[in-house]
């Protein structure tokens, strides 16, 4: 081809191109493209572990760099997903280890990751700098001494909400004098003390630590020594923030905080003691990301910290804010992007605090860059929520929480149905969305009607009959993630939109009314769906077709339907057309 | 209520009842029964039913029927109100029946609380299809003698909302698909004020509240950290247990609610009055209201009792005698001794 240009340059070109989208949309141009492309992509984002086998990434990817990854269905955050069903990490690890020996980055989400990998991990690659694993579980510290120990270049370690086997605490002492190369450590999801000498040692030594979170067994007398030595930090998670209330250890906290010109994000504060917050006060100004929802903090005591922090973009707190804190944060936090309130007591049968629908009203009012909000309460009405939609038609992502299951519009008793109807009406740029009270048919019309720009839609006891679920397979057009518990959606919706199925990355459905047979035939329909019956009742064939399967996850795929490590809870359709389990 | 509610699900909706009496409790044809409830899913069956006998205020009708029993609530897909069965309504052989027709059963427990509401069987209204109170009379046997069990019809297709659970009508009370306030069907009487949610413990749903486990592991032990640290500093608040001598149970009191001995005093005061009060009832004294401050302050303060604390080492000391905000940091209980027992403490009295 004497007109195209030479691949370096086209290399040079797409370097440029930093989004999966765009480099996606460049490899499908020509085939010498796609070749060029391939072999100079070096960041891969795979959604859906399953999606795609090891072996295919390889192929097509020879020089990666950085792999992020996810594995489990988000319900599995919820317990939804039995315990086994796979997301496991190893058979990556292996073929990557192999594949790939410059591979920087590893991102996990929601996977098993056993101690084999983590040690498979730091004896494969040379270079390897940043291992995130969020809401991964299967390791222990074991493992996590290995990687301190043997990766010598390590910038990022970052284990947040995990759930790792906490052994001892020596695991932390693995890493050597030698290594001066830390950006990000975060250790907050582990339990046991660490040799606070050995921290304070390796934060001394590295001068480029900007995230430090540590864990809840780092006592607060500890923390200023620690501080001192890190003044650079951009975040800090404090470990347990409370004490006998000595005016030296305050005095002290004080000043190391006071040094830290840098601070942007604050979390941590586990067993906080009031009185000690003051303490970072003198960073407030410059705080933009405030992680508070694990503090109980009083509302009073609340107010005053946030009305220091006129920068704040980021808020997650539990609800003892209460709606007068709330108004509070609406009154001085005019750059507030994000807000999550958590509920302090999400099982109790009365509620413990005064937060109600009008907490959020009043942010919505008072913030107006607001767009991300995820709020636990116990009422709601449609007044209210009609009157956030119009006051913030900027929202990307809207979750709401009513803590009863079907509660409906507290004033009126209706159904919240117009209020929902509002939010995706108003909310044009809604990418996220999380319902929950009493809900029929109609506001899924509305949704399928209005949320154009919907890719994830979380539904919970919601909804009268398919005709919900149509409305949304057939309306949504950016769905890409459908996750449904509990609602009467069946059979005729599913099969209906089996194309659209195609379109999106995965479907959820757990104790809905999809039956077997129904299954088999949206597996037999879609060769390139794989259509997982998840059932702890034994093998679906046992039953009559008509039965309702306990769960079903249907997500795209491009590798066997079969995937080797499925437990026996979990069916897919065989090649010879009968649903079995391998 | 006046007018019908309209606007849930508008026209597709139906409202019968079905009833069906113990004797049925096999049979799950419901062409014999005249009515048929639907609920506001579609559904062409009661699914449960709130055998609430944990309600409060039950309502009692003229004819002595414990309406507010007889309640049908809706509650979440599959849901058996598993939290409210009293003594008197055991389910467990109808969840078997259940169990049997219907192999899904995806909710582990049920989340009490304000469900739905069925229509008002009981109000007459426009809607022929409801049953008037006074059929209801007529249907109604003797309260603990009908057993109506609802089931899905087998004639259920398949994506009909088969996972409806129907809650089985048993015990004591008679369930009436009632929903005293509302005259519409299906209207959503979700107020937890025509529902009694199970007190103190709820039945749980798998997964809900969406709470991860890593943040609900947190808030459970923080709670509990809290609990612990009564009497530290650390939080703040410092309860100690207080007891007096022949009173039947101790009480607890936050000392750093006090600036003084003077506040702690008063309220122990008023918090043993009663014990106080019983002993000298003889006195001519009525009741609390009828003692009067002084005569109270007179009864502790005299020979009679004695305000003691037991330290950090573990000896017992006589109030007053520490500056106060070291007292609240040693004091580790309380005791009100009659002072005929305060050997020891010598012939020190408190009083003023």
């Amino acid at each position: 081809m004497a007109y195209s240009f030479p691949e370096e340059v086209l290399e040079h070109v797409f370097s440029f191109l930093s989004l999966a989208r765009d480099r996606n949309a460049v490899s499908l141009v020509c085939k010498s493209w796609y070749e060029i492309e391939r072999w100079c992509r070096h960041r891969i984002f795979v959604g859906n572990c399953y999606a795609v086998s090891p072996e295919i990434v390889i192929r097509r990817f020879p020089e990666l760099r950085a792999v992020e990854m996810k594995g489990k269905p988000h319900f599995a955050d919820f317990n939804l997903v039995p315990e086994g069903w796979g997301a496991y990490a190893y058979p990556w690890i292996a073929a990557m280890a192999e594949a790939y020996p410059f591979l920087e980055e590893i991102k996990l989400k929601r996977m098993v990751v056993t101690d084999e990998s983590l040690e498979l991990i730091s004896k494969s690659y040379k270079n390897f700098k940043v291992l995130v694993l969020t809401s991964c579980e299967g390791f222990t510290t074991d493992g996590l001494a290995s990687i301190a120990a043997n990766c010598r270049h390590l910038r990022e370690l970052d284990l947040r909400e995990s759930e790792v086997e906490d052994l001892s605490g020596h695991w932390l002492s693995h890493f050597p004098d030698s290594c001066t190369s830390l950006v990000s450590l975060n250790m907050s999801c582990l339990g046991s003390e660490v040799s606070f000498s050995s921290l304070e040692r390796l934060v001394a030594r590295s001068p480029n630590l900007r995230t430090l979170r540590l864990n809840r067994a780092v006592p607060l007398e500890k923390l200023a020594n620690l501080v001192r030595h890190a003044p650079q930090l951009v975040e800090l998670g404090t470990g347990a923030y409370s004490s006998e209330i000595r005016s030296d250890t305050f005095s002290s906290l004080a000043d190391a905080f006071s040094a830290c010109k840098q601070l942007k994000a604050l979390s941590g504060f586990w067993d906080v003691v009031p009185s000690y917050l003051p303490a970072v006060y003198s960073v407030c100004s410059g705080i933009t990301s405030l992680n508070l929802s694990y503090a109980a903090i009083p509302s009073s005591d609340l107010v005053k910290l946030i009305s220091q922090c006129q920068n704040l973009q980021r808020l997650w707190v539990l609800d003892y804010i209460e709606d007068s804190g709330l108004e509070a944060l609406a009154a001085s936090c005019k750059d507030l992007q994000e807000l999550r309130v958590f509920p302090s007591d999400p099982f109790g049968a009365e509620p413990n605090v005064s937060l109600t629908e009008q907490g959020l009203v009043s942010v919505s009012e008072g913030c107006p860059k607001l767009e991300s909000v995820l709020y636990f309460c116990r009422q709601m009405s449609n007044a209210a929520l009609i009157a956030i939609a119009r006051n913030r038609p900027n929202f990307i992502r809207f979750r709401l929480c009513i803590i009863e299951p079907q509660a409906a519009d507290y004033l009126t008793l209706e159904p919240l149905d117009a209020g929902f109807g509002a939010i995706v009406e108003n909310c044009k740029e809604l990418r996220r969305l999380s319902m929950s009270g009493l809900l029929t048919d109609r506001v899924f019309k509305y949704i399928g009607t209005h949320a154009k720009k919907l890719e994830m839609l979380s539904i919970a006891f919601a909804g009268e009959s398919d005709l919900g679920l149509h409305h949304v397979l057939s309306g949504c057009d950016s769905l890409r993630k459908l996750e449904i518990r509990d609602c009467p959606f069946g059979d005729k919706a599913v099969l209906a939109n089996a194309a659209k199925l195609d379109t999106m990355r995965s479907l959820w459905m757990s104790s809905c009314s999809v039956s077997f047979g129904a299954c088999k035939l949206l597996a037999q329909k879609m060769p390139r769906l794989n259509v997982e019956v998840i059932d702890e009742r034994g093998p679906p064939d046992s039953r009559p077709e008509s039965c309702v399967v306990e769960r079903v996850y249907v997500y795209r795929t491009v590798a066997s339907r079969q995937r080797l490590d499925m437990p026996d809870f979990v069916w897919t359709l065989d090649e010879d057309s009968s649903m079995r389990y391998s | 209520m006046s007018a019908p509610l309209l606007g849930v699900g508008g026209d597709e909706y139906q409202s019968n009842i079905t009833l069906l009496d113990s004797s049925s409790l096999e049979s799950v044809c419901q062409n014999g029964s005249e009515l048929k409830e639907r609920n506001y899913m579609g559904l062409s069956d009661c699914s449960s039913v709130d055998s609430s006998p944990l309600s409060n205020t039950p309502e009692y009708s003229p004819s002595g029927l414990n309406l507010k029993a007889t309640e049908l609530r809706l509650g979440p897909p599959g849901s058996l109100s598993l939290g409210r069965h009293s003594e008197h309504c055991p389910v467990s052989s109808a969840a078997i029946d259940e169990k049997l027709l219907f192999p899904l059963h995806p909710l582990k427990s049920l989340v009490t609380g304000n469900k739905r509401g069925f229509s008002d069987a009981m109000n007459g209204t426009s809607e022929g299809k409801h049953l008037s109170a006074s059929e209801v009379d007529a249907v109604l046997s003797p309260r603990h003698s009908l057993n109506p069990i609802i089931k899905a019809s087998k004639e259920v297709s398949p994506t009909q909302p088969t996972k409806v659970k129907d809650a089985v009508y048993q015990g004591a009370a008679l369930e009436m698909p009632h929903a005293p306030t509302e005259s519409r069907p299906g209207h959503f009487a979700a107020a937890n004020n025509n529902y009694a949610s199970a007190p103190a413990t709820k039945a749980q749903v798998v997964g809900w509240p969406p709470v991860r486990q890593f943040r609900k592991n947190t808030l459970a032990s923080t709670s509990k950290n809290n609990e612990e640290v009564d009497g530290k500093a650390s939080t703040g608040a410092s309860f100690v247990k207080v007891s007096m001598d022949g009173a039947p149970y101790l009480r607890k009191v936050d000392l750093r609610t006090y600036s003084a001995y003077q506040g702690l005093s008063s309220a122990l005061e008023k918090m043993f009055s009663c014990f106080t009060i019983g002993q000298y009832g003889s006195h001519g004294v009525s009741g609390g209201e009828m003692m009067s401050e002084s005569k109270l302050k007179d009864l502790l303060n005299g020979s009679e009792y004695v305000l003691t604390y037991e330290d950090k080492d573990g000896d017992w000391m006589l109030v007053g005698d520490v500056p106060w905000e070291m007292f609240i940091d040693t004091c580790k209980r309380l005791r009100i001794m009659k002072s005929s027992d305060a050997i020891g403490l010598g012939e020190f009295i408190f009083c003023s």
